[in-house]
């Protein structure tokens, strides 16, 4: 039972899209922990790995020369804002993940990053038509700021999921937490549930 | 146990996750720092302790039930609102700095009263965060209201007289919007506080005025092969700039922790 704050009226922005506890933001903030990482395409890698070994690895060229798609999708942070029809580029996990052999008990994924953030989402999450890796953000090339020259994005988790200067994915067969899930944030992170934090 | 309560061992996060409900907090006191920002100190029962760099969640709930969740830093040092015996309720203390146009930081500056009450949760945020323990040097860079969380880590630097060299580079826009600042002085000549106004300093005075640079960076902040660990916070346009720069004179990214607020990036 919420304890009502005296004489709070609050902005009343009711709009159905905004998940619980959420605002709308019109600007693009940027959280990162550390850093910009400084990333050099000619020798940069996009790979899926399981069980210490590589199964598929792309250069930045085969990447885009990949299938690639327009993705107009809401992105909510943890930190309570949220971006209505943000705009981007890039290739579907669906066509990374149908070029490799994946085991039946391999349902874990962990994303690591330049910088050595990390991040886990079932591989479900990842499958779908639900996650990509972007590298174009609003008709240009994802800035570096934004995580280019690539980042995951789930656009449908909270989008500390979305992990910024991504350059692999491990499957494995069990649920390994990654940076912020270690440091107190929820393991799936459902925005619509409100995953915020441990316990949600 | 006769033996006072080991306040380092008391600042050790948490091991295991736990959830973070959510907490009355009772305003008991507010100070304001400049025309647009306030500290506010809460007494929050039930409060498990912070470490110097966290935030909390703050919830406003109207009358109808509808509801605005934001984030503010702990400005309160990290030993401030552990349970010590005979201490009394826990307090908190979060100092905002008004947003234009913000839905709930002007309610907290200027309509909410003393015994009012909100609701918070926390702490939150165990990556930017200084150890009482650690005796690594400690560079600390605030732009802005990004000083929040950090003037939290010199005191809680000041209050358990760590030895871990520390320096502050303060970048603000004019001493009209300087917080802390008569504490600040008080933080030399132990702590080397250093000053930059980017738009206008105070009268007489004959120092720069501008933005950080890189060598500025490189004269004031502790230098690369003493491998300070570096906190930066404050808007996006800032933190971007002095963390680029501090890799450039050779500070190990590592050991550079960002946080990021303030007006928005595009």
């Amino acid at each position: 039972m919420a304890i009502v704050s005296r004489g709070f009226r609050g902005r009343r922005v009711a709009d159905p899209r905004l998940p619980p506890g959420q605002y709308l933001e019109r600007g693009f903030p940027v959280l990162s922990a550390g850093p910009t990482p400084r990333a050099d395409l000619a020798s940069w890698t996009f790979s899926i790995t399981a069980q210490g070994t590589t199964r598929a690895s792309w250069t930045w060229a085969e990447l885009q020369a990949l299938p690639a798609e327009d993705i107009v999708k809401d992105i909510h942070c943890v930190t309570k804002w949220t971006k209505l029809d943000s705009v981007w580029r890039g290739v579907s996990l669906d066509t990374l993940l149908d070029a490799v052999e994946i085991a039946p008990e391999e349902q874990f994924a962990l994303a690591h990053c330049d910088g050595g953030y990390t991040t886990n989402v079932p591989l479900a999450d990842l499958r779908g038509g639900q996650a990509w890796i972007a590298y174009g953000y609003d008709g240009a090339p994802l800035r570096p700021e934004h995580g280019g020259p690539a980042r995951l994005l789930i656009p449908h988790l909270y989008f500390w999921k979305s992990a910024k200067w991504v350059r692999r994915i491990d499957l494995g067969t069990t649920d390994t937490q990654g940076f912020w899930e270690q440091l107190g944030y929820h393991a799936y992170g459902d925005p619509w549930k409100e995953q915020r934090y441990w316990g949600d | 146990m006769t033996e006072a309560p080991d306040e380092v061992a008391d600042l050790v996060p948490d091991e295991v996750p736990h959830a973070l409900p959510w907490r009355v907090a009772t305003l008991v006191h507010r100070r304001q720092e400049t025309p647009t920002a306030a500290t506010l100190e809460l007494d929050v029962p039930g409060w498990r302790g912070a470490l110097a760099g966290q935030h909390v969640d703050v919830r406003l709930t109207a009358e109808d039930g509808y509801s605005a969740q934001r984030s503010y830093s702990l400005a309160s040092p990290a030993s401030m609102g552990l349970p010590v015996a005979g201490a009394g309720t826990p307090r908190i203390a979060l100092t905002v700095q008004v947003v234009d146009d913000g839905e709930v930081s002007p309610y907290l500056t200027d309509d909410l009263g003393i015994g009012d009450q909100i609701e918070l949760r926390g702490p939150i945020g165990s990556w930017f965060v200084w150890h009482a323990t650690d005796p690594r040097p400690v560079q600390l860079v605030a732009g802005g209201s990004g000083l929040v969380p950090l003037m939290s880590i010199a005191r809680t630097h000041a209050a358990c007289g760590s030895s871990a060299p520390l320096r502050l580079l303060v970048s603000v826009r004019s001493p009209q919007d300087a917080l802390y600042s008569e504490e600040l002085d008080l933080l030399a000549p132990g702590v080397q506080v250093t000053r930059v106004w980017t738009r206008s300093g105070p009268p007489a005075w004959s120092g720069p005025v501008g933005r950080i640079d890189a060598d500025l960076l490189r004269a004031t902040c502790l230098p690369p092969d003493q491998s300070p660990r570096v906190y930066v916070c404050g808007p996006t346009a800032f933190v971007e700039a002095v963390a680029d720069a501090l890799v450039d004179l050779g500070h190990d990214p590592e050991l550079i922790r960002t946080e990021r607020f303030g007006p928005t990036g595009t």
